[in-house]
């Protein structure tokens, strides 16, 4: 491997980008277009480094590969990254996203353009050092960091809610992350110690104390997942964010929360999740059905998105907690798959919202008869959420469904219904949408997407079917971290039990 | 060459689709026309060397889903079974393309027009190539998909739009139960292929599994949940209500999709999967129950129905319930050869009933056609063929494929079997009464539609009349030249292992001895139907007003189709959207956020009001008490090391 410092080079690059934007004067048309040309090379770049890291990458290893240590405070917390086949792809999706917000957001972002930018790019740094922290409070740093840009985002260019919105947003995390900060000093005393991969293979944890620190953890992932009951957030989070904010939210943060789940609950606490698991399958199913119905009721389309997206993180959250490989990799399908296929559905609302102005649904209809080609696209991504196999939508499902039925037919039965329910309010927003005549004036004039939306879309229009006939790229890279975890979460399980156990054999070789 | 049938059609749908702007019209039609004729010919010559030379070939294209244990690839499966189905698809599906290039060619959009149907024929023959049931649910899907968009394809119709999601949502019903079963068979056996789960399914006999918290027999339950999805989407009883609605499609479409090929897919799952089925009885007799009943509902429906395209629809639904009761007496090979049969002969009525339709501007009642057959002599004749075939006229295709069903379900043992017989004989009455009257109703009698359509009534041009006289010879010898390989003498040599019967089921055999009477029992039948459809129709025109008026409620029972749908729409539509409004407003707004973020927020908002007056932006709090925890952690931090470093000295 290389000595290069490729991980930090990845975190930190969009920083700089945001420096140079920082140095920009003026706020006339020439300082703004600077502005969003130094933000899409930066995006653009990064991006083009980050696939240094999967070229590099080598799968058949579970260790954790870019590492990076340093001593930062104190001899126990270091500054430590890494990555392994769990979280390197999410580093990717992030990067990849990250262009297609800049150019999303080219014409649609009239006003402090580049303050708008800036807030964009110390987010994807503080994004993908969440997927590449190897210590807790690195990890934590950049978790909670990456909430003040998405705050600013959404409360200076968000819809007319915004504060409201940003306001629900804020109590949410907030409750979540600071039991997370408890649960993380609660760990340093015990331990001493905030290193992951060190953690990872601790055991000493006794389960009552893992059954709180999970707990604790839980409700920050759950939060950001979202999960139910504490989805609220999402909707107005969505409705009021600009449609880059949405495409960040729904693609990447929305992950934050299962990959949580992925690094810390399952290996840190495994007797905890054993015993949770059940908890798990109840509101994820609750969540898949609960918000499937909600969704069909919608009357604003970014809504039925964002409920949506509730429904297929359930899926993700059901799957991770079958401690299945197929469960596990399916879930972190389903994650990526749908951080390609929610983006792409916001990027669709965005381009009709920059038309109109609008995000209501029945201020549409009959868009096909003058948007044929964006027609298209729209129904590829409705087609891809509602699971259509040949899409990428339809092996994370399918996966995490084939782990639940081995682990709980009932789960499976429950969940399976979330078939039915998505088909049904994605085909009825499409039919509002898209079919039918074009009779409301506003949409007399209307035009097709431009050769920059064509730009944006068709990536994701390529990689929604790519993925869905050939899943393997992905499959490669995860399998093997995968059956480490799910290894050692058994071996854990295991020692628990005989260590539980009341040794007969030594009692009756005493006796002897 | 077998990779060119399958994937020639989604070349052409790929370019048609994308590039149909500059193509043009005439150039998609005409591109994916070629492309489908290709294909066909290739699978007749695929046909001959696999059904008839004993060539069989698996060919692996490349991995699709691996994880964990499970093992899946896109590969091309060619038995006979399937070699049977691309002739079938491919030989309709190129005559449909041809036939559309008459029907379209009014519309503005005939590039997205081929484009569906040659997807939709691409996804059909992954369906029937498929070695594992990924790929076969994932042609299931497909077919799903093109069949939506081709029932929608006129989307400025609000009917059009409702009855294609419909369909699509029904089929998920089905595919609910498909998807369960997948589950089950890979709990069960570890695979999903069909070579090792049929290699493995005789040793899960008698075997028990775990489903919904109850020990139930193994074989039971994979394969009652893999025919929920064969009922969804061969429209059987019960979820049969998306098929009659499916006609706001296009005709050619209705031809092809929901007449020859796609509702035909349930019955070619079980007969691909009956190594399972065969050693399920309860499935089996629930497969012959279900068809039954099927068989005769949609008869009596079709009988009160006074759309031309309503009532074939209704006809196909029938013919789908006979199929399966071959199916679920054992007697797969008749199953298969009536799909094969009826194929022809259906989708020439439907395509002939596209050509009256043609000639009348759109017009589709039966109570304003009437006395067409001078108009149209060419489509008059092959309907009256299509018809022959149907109700089973000697030696017409319907003749042997209908009538050898029959015979096997009253040869069957199983307990339904005797139920079953009943239904089909009085189904096969109904069938030759209903298809008269379509006849009748629209080429005799006095034309009860206005002067002006009448002026314009016009025979279709060659480009559709053509693909109906080929399917005429088919609907007249598809019969004849298929039984000695389907289900006579050529038997053990056509089919080989691609259909698994067991060592006990002797129900062709059985069949083929069936006392006269049995045998003679359907072409009876049919003309009893002929002759009342004769005498009310023809003979004694008033007949049926009488009748109508006599057996009102009956009559209403039947024209609305026994309440299903409104039945459905009082249990599941209303109820859904109640729910789903409720969920929202009282769950989400009332209960969640109330007790939850609005509640709260209301008592920080009081708090913040008094205590907080320097600043109000949220912003500034949380960063604040990200600042307070960060603040906490260092001097934390720092307080130890600290410590450490003093007890040092």
């Amino acid at each position: 491997m290389t000595s290069w410092p490729i991980l930090s080079t990845v975190i930190f690059l969009p920083l700089v980008g945001a420096l140079f934007i920082l140095v920009l004067r003026g706020d006339d048309g020439a300082a703004r277009r600077n502005a969003r040309y130094i933000a899409l090379w930066t995006t653009v770049v990064t991006f083009a480094v980050s696939l240094l890291i999967w070229r590099d990458f080598d799968p058949t290893t579970a260790e954790f590969q870019f590492v990076e240590k340093h001593n930062w405070i104190g001899t126990s917390i270091t500054y430590h990254l890494g990555l392994d086949g769990i979280s390197m792809l999410f580093v990717i999706l992030t990067t990849f996203l990250m262009p297609l917000c800049v150019l999303a957001s080219w014409q649609s972002v009239e006003k402090r353009v580049k303050e708008y930018m800036i807030a964009f790019l110390v987010l994807e740094t503080l994004m993908i050092g969440v997927f590449c922290a190897l210590d807790l409070i690195v990890f934590y740093l950049f978790f909670e960091g990456g909430l003040i840009p998405m705050f600013i985002i959404i409360g200076v260019w968000g819809g007319q809610r915004r504060v409201y919105a940003s306001f629900k947003f804020f109590l949410y995390t907030l409750l979540g992350s600071v039991l997370m900060l408890l649960a993380i000093m609660a760990i340093y005393i015990q331990t001493g110690t905030t290193d992951i991969p060190t953690l990872i293979a601790y055991d000493g944890f006794s389960e009552a104390m893992q059954f709180w620190l999970w707990i604790a953890f839980f409700a920050s992932f759950a939060v950001k997942m979202p999960m139910w009951p504490v989805h609220t957030w999402l909707p107005d989070a969505h409705v009021e964010a600009p449609t880059a904010g949405s495409v960040i939210l729904a693609g990447v943060l929305l992950k934050m929360g299962g990959y949580g789940f992925l690094r810390f609950s399952i290996p840190m606490f495994p007797l905890a999740s054993a015993d949770l698991a059940p908890v798990v399958f109840v509101l994820s199913v609750v969540a898949i059905i609960y918000t499937s119905f909600v969704a069909f009721a919608q009357e604003d389309v970014k809504k039925l998105i964002a409920y949506s997206s509730v429904a297929h993180m359930g899926f993700v959250t059901l799957g991770v907690f079958t401690l299945t490989a197929q469960g596990i990799q399916g879930g972190i399908f389903q994650m990526l798959s749908h951080g390609i296929i929610s983006s792409a559905l916001f990027l669709c609302v965005g381009v009709v919202y920059d038309r109109i102005h609008t995000r209501e649904i029945a201020a549409y209809g009959g868009l096909a008869n003058r948007m044929p080609i964006y027609a298209a696209c729209f129904m590829l991504f409705t087609m891809a959420n509602v699971g259509l196999p040949g899409t990428s939508g339809f092996v994370g499902e399918f996966l995490t469904l084939l782990g639940a039925f081995k682990v709980n037919s009932w789960v499976a039965l429950f969940a399976t219904t979330g078939v039915i329910l998505s088909a049904a309010y994605a085909l009825w927003l499409y039919r509002r949408m898209i079919f039918g005549k074009l009779e409301k004036p506003a949409l007399a004039n209307i035009l097709d997407v431009s050769p920059r939306e064509i730009a944006v879309l068709a990536p994701l229009v390529i990689l929604t079917i790519f993925f869905g006939v050939y899943p393997q790229p992905v499959m490669t890279v995860t399998s093997v971290s995968v059956d480490k975890l799910i290894t050692e979460y058994q071996q854990d399980l295991q020692n628990a039990e005989a260590a539980a156990r009341p040794q007969p054999d030594l009692a009756a070789a005493e006796e002897n | 060459m077998y990779s060119a049938i399958v994937f020639l059609p989604l070349i052409g749908a790929i370019i048609a689709g994308v590039f149909g702007r500059w193509l043009g019209a005439k150039g998609a039609a005409y591109l994916t026309c070629t492309f489908m004729v290709v294909s066909a010919i290739l699978s007749w010559v695929a046909f001959y060397r696999v059904g008839l030379s004993g060539d069989e070939i698996r060919a692996p294209i490349m991995d699709w889903v691996n994880s964990g244990d499970l093992r899946t690839s896109w590969s091309l499966r060619i038995d006979t079974l399937t070699a049977v189905m691309l002739v079938v698809v491919n030989t309709v599906s190129s005559l449909v393309h041809i036939y559309s290039i008459g029907y379209m060619s009014h519309d503005n959009s005939q590039p997205r027009f081929f484009a569906y149907l040659s997807l939709f024929t691409f996804a059909m023959l992954m369906l029937v190539t498929a070695d594992n049931l990924l790929q076969l649910f994932f042609g299931w899907e497909g077919v799903g998909l093109a069949s939506y968009l081709l029932i929608g394809f006129w989307y400025h119709k609000p009917s059009a739009n409702a009855a294609a999601i419909k369909a699509f949502v029904v089929n998920r019903v089905g595919d609910f139960g498909f998807a369960l079963g997948i589950f089950a068979c890979f709990a069960v056996f570890g695979t999903i292929s069909f070579d090792e789960i049929f290699a493995s399914a005789p040793d899960q006999v008698g075997t028990t599994i775990d489903f919904l918290g109850y020990q139930l027999d193994t074989m039971t339950v994979i394969c009652l949940l893999l025919f929920i999805g064969a009922m969804g989407k061969s429209a059987q009883f019960l979820l049969h209500t998306w098929l009659p609605d499916a006609m706001e499609g296009p005709t050619p479409v209705s031809a092809l999709i929901h007449a020859a090929t796609m509702v035909t897919a349930g019955v070619f799952m079980v007969a691909r999967l009956s190594p399972l089925f065969e050693l399920a009885p309860i499935p089996m007799t629930t497969c012959e129950a279900i068809g039954a009943l099927t068989a005769l509902f949609a008869a009596t429906v079709g009988v009160a129905q006074n759309d031309i395209k309503r009532v074939i629809a209704y006809s196909t639904c029938s013919q789908l319930g006979y199929m399966f009761v071959a199916l679920g007496v054992g007697a797969y090979s008749a199953g298969i050869f009536h799909l094969f049969t009826h194929a022809f002969f259906k989708a020439l009525l439907f395509l002939g009933a596209g050509s009256v339709i043609h000639a009348l501007h759109d017009e589709q009642d039966l109570r304003k056609m009437g006395g067409l057959r001078k108009g149209i002599p060419v489509t008059f004749w092959v309907m009256i063929i299509g018809t022959l075939a149907l109700t089973g006229f000697p030696y017409t295709a319907g003749f042997f494929s209908k009538d050898m069903i029959i015979e096997a379900s009253h040869a069957a043992h199983s307990e339904v079997a005797h139920y079953a017989f009943i239904a089909l004989v009085a189904a096969a009455f109904l069938t030759s009464f209903y298809s008269w009257r379509l006849i009748f109703m629209t080429f005799f009698g006095a034309p009860r539609h206005d002067e002006e359509t009448a002026k314009h009534v016009h025979e279709s041009p060659l480009v559709m009349l053509v693909p109906l006289c080929v399917l005429s010879v088919g609907a007249l010898l598809a019969g004849y030249l298929g039984k000695p390989y389907f289900i006579g003498e050529g038997y053990d040599d056509f089919w080989r292992s691609s259909l698994f019967t067991a060592p006990e089921n002797h129900i062709l055999e059985e069949a083929h001895h069936s006392p006269a009477w049995v045998v003679w029992l359907p072409t009876v039948m049919m003309a009893g139907g002929f002759l009342l459809a004769f005498l009310a129709y023809i003979a004694v025109p008033t007949l049926p007003q009488a009748a109508m008026r006599t057996f009102k409620p009956i009559h209403a029972f039947l024209y609305n189709k026994w309440y299903i749908d409104e039945l459905y729409d009082w249990l599941f539509v209303r109820p859904f959207k109640w729910l789903a409004r409720t969920l929202w407003k009282t769950g989400d707004g009332r209960i969640i956020d109330g007790l939850g973020p609005d509640g709260i927020s209301a008592r920080v908002v009081d708090i913040t009001n008094r205590v907080v007056k320097l600043q109000t932006g949220f912003v500034y709090h949380y960063a604040f008490v990200m600042l307070i925890g960060i603040a906490l952690i260092v001097s934390y931090f720092a307080y130890i090391y600290w410590a450490q470093f003093w007890s040092g000295f």
